[in-house]
């Protein structure tokens, strides 16, 4: 079983490699939207490569209104 | 479809509607590939109302506002449904907006009850913005895990009342609900609408967007905003067709969801059509050579048959495969929500899917024009609807003017703001702020934008003052935000920019410190809020005697500056 911590650090190193962006400039504090620079359509499909990796469904309404990685982070971590 | 033209309110169609066609099926809700639900009229009114009951039990009483906040589901609709049985107003908010936003409108709004998903209450409850006085007296959370800390909040699945809810009648002048068209941060523009500005709406679609008992809606724009209210939710019920929500907007279900479910309309924002448009191409793109020689005679074939009118029937047989994958019963896409490029338009009635272009503002309840398809034109949001006049005021020598709206469907005015109500609704008449002409076949072309917003492609209206609070204590003498084609006309609707306008002190410089200052701001706005430059302006700022920025003078002033130089690009 992950940790909270071990369940970030994965989400933060998926999401800078999909997105393109250096390993270790993203903070669990960090607003993906306005880091990642990305939009509503993108986060869907990041959301798809989580929980591929995690091997969980995400409900969408359960991320509604989500927008940084540490609370993303609980609630994948609700599911393991 | 029921004869609206009897009933004082929404409650009561909706209301005999559940009677009328109990056995069709009302709500069909998806999750990914699975089907969650299926609700008949009959079940649909089982659920609302001990719903109804429970809300009256609870003290809610006529004229109570009620808020929902939910992403599109069942519950959404039962909800407002209980909510209206009883007498109370809507105030349907954006479950995408903030948590601090969302408490700063059910603060402005008076809401006395909130219903909302337990994920979205998670966010509320820790949100900052919470410690905001509000009216609220109950708050009922759907879809909470059972070990969930539910604090002062109630189930929503649990909130039932036994024996039978007392229906209020509202009288057709009354507000049904408040309907927020923009305005967080700033200055909140509550659209108060009444029963009659949706009766009078809905009774406007059937003759050219006809809804009948079996047809299927797929319900994709969320529900808080007028559209899908109304095309979602009021309007499919009252002709006991079928509402199909998904619980997932990713892509790849979406699509499936047209076929599986045959859908018959959608209605969708111009961003997500070109998206659909860019799937659609690459696919064609990627056809054998030979494949695509016959796909483009067939679309040409079907272009030439459908010029004066669509053919569905013909253009089904003729693109079976592009028909198929819509589930081959879609009558129209309807678009609307803000501008959508002819070629996007084209590019659909071509393969012989009409779109459906509407223009309208929440202010005149959702749609004033649609493309009427007879003969369909792409260059144009259509003719007013029957029963709503439209009119182009003050027009120039080439007939541009600002279009004004006339109809039973204009808002009663802006909640708590008489001042704006004025400038907005002016003697009856509708000032849409949006630049227009119509063409001598009554059809509208609009142009550009008089007003100081911008309306993006996924439909969100902009209002420069509201993003201002991003750059408050910013090192600089004073700043204000604008939209570039408000400082300087452009008869366009698309590429609409925002832009600082910045008054530095006497010994400052516009240096690289400054920039970054902005930019790191500007980033903490989501991605369309974003401003895309700077103009320096080396003058105060002409203000008002308390001391509020003239925006219009200052507006004037920077349209002497040159706008190919002046804006600094980030």
């Amino acid at each position: 079983m992950r940790t909270l911590g071990q369940t970030t650090q994965e989400i933060l190193d998926l999401a800078s490699k999909h997105f393109n962006v250096p390993a270790g400039s993203l903070a669990p504090d960090d607003d993906f939207f306005k880091k990642l620079g990305i939009d509503s359509l993108q986060t869907l499909e990041m959301l798809s490569r989580l929980e591929n990796h995690f091997g969980i469904e995400l409900p969408d309404y359960e991320v509604q209104g989500v927008s940084d990685f540490k609370t993303l982070a609980e609630r994948i971590q609700s599911r393991l | 479809m029921l004869d609206l033209s009897k009933y004082q309110s929404i409650g009561a169609p909706l209301k005999e509607a559940l009677v009328q066609f109990a056995d069709e099926v009302c709500l069909i809700e998806a999750d990914r590939e699975r089907e969650k639900e299926r609700l008949t009229y009959r079940a649909f009114r089982d659920r609302a109302h001990p719903l109804a009951k429970a809300l009256q039990d609870a003290g809610f009483a006529v004229g109570d506002r009620a808020s929902i906040i939910m992403t599109n589901q069942s519950k959404w609709l039962i909800s407002a449904y209980a909510i209206l049985f009883a007498g109370g107003v809507l105030v349907p908010l954006d479950y995408k907006l903030t948590a601090d936003e969302q408490w700063q409108l059910l603060k402005h709004s008076g809401a006395r009850m909130l219903i909302t998903e337990y994920p979205i209450w998670q966010q509320l409850r820790a949100a900052a913005g919470r410690s905001a006085a509000t009216n609220l007296k109950t708050i009922l959370v759907t879809e909470a895990l059972p070990n969930a800390d539910l604090d002062e909040t109630h189930r929503w699945e649990e909130f039932r009342g036994a024996g039978e809810p007392v229906f209020i009648p509202r009288e057709r002048n009354h507000v049904a609900s408040i309907v927020y068209s923009s305005g967080t941060g700033g200055r909140p523009k509550g659209c108060m609408l009444t029963h009659e500005n949706y009766l009078e709406q809905c009774a406007a679609f059937p003759s050219l967007y006809p809804l009948w008992r079996g047809a299927r809606y797929l319900s994709i724009l969320p529900t808080n905003h007028a559209i899908d209210f109304m095309l979602g939710f009021f309007y499919p019920f009252v002709c006991g067709a079928t509402v199909v929500h998904l619980r997932t907007l990713r892509p790849e279900f979406v699509r499936e969801a047209f076929a599986k479910y045959k859908i018959t309309y959608v209605t969708l924002v111009p961003l997500i059509l070109k998206n659909l448009q860019k799937g659609l191409q690459a696919r064609f793109d990627a056809l054998p050579p030979a494949k695509r020689k016959m796909f483009n005679a067939l679309r040409a074939v079907n272009k030439a048959l459908t010029k004066s009118r669509p053919r569905l029937g013909i253009s089904r047989r003729l693109l079976k495969q592009v028909h198929d994958a819509f589930g081959g019963e879609l009558q129209a896409i309807i678009v609307g929500g803000a501008f959508t490029e002819p070629q996007t338009l084209q590019f659909f009635y071509d393969l012989g899917i009409p779109v459906a272009n509407a223009y309208g503002l929440t202010e005149g309840c959702m749609g004033s024009t649609v493309n009427d398809l007879k003969p369909f034109r792409a260059d144009t949001v259509g003719k007013p609807l029957p029963g709503i006049k439209v009119r182009v005021v003050n027009p120039d020598a080439e007939g541009i003017g600002e279009v004004a709206v006339r109809s039973k469907t204009v808002m009663a005015g802006y909640l708590n703001d008489p001042e704006l109500t004025a400038e907005t609704i002016v003697d009856g008449w509708l000032m849409t702020g949006d630049l227009g002409r119509l063409d001598p076949t009554g059809h509208l072309q609009l142009f550009g934008r008089k007003k100081n917003m911008i309306v993006t492609e996924e439909g969100k209206n902009i209002y420069p003052e509201d993003i201002e609070t991003v750059f408050e204590s910013l090192p600089v003498r004073e700043f204000c935000v604008f939209a570039a084609n408000y400082i300087w006309p452009r008869r366009s609707m698309v590429g609409e920019q925002l832009v600082l306008a910045l008054h530095l002190e006497p010994s400052q410089k516009y240096g690289e410190d400054l920039r970054r200052e902005i930019t790191a701001r500007n980033n903490r706005l989501l991605n369309y809020k974003r401003i895309h430059g700077v103009v320096l302006l080396d003058e105060d700022f002409p203000r008002t005697a308390s001391l509020k920025i003239k925006r219009n003078a200052l507006a004037e002033r920077l349209a002497q500056l040159d706008r190919a130089t002046a804006i600094l690009s980030l």
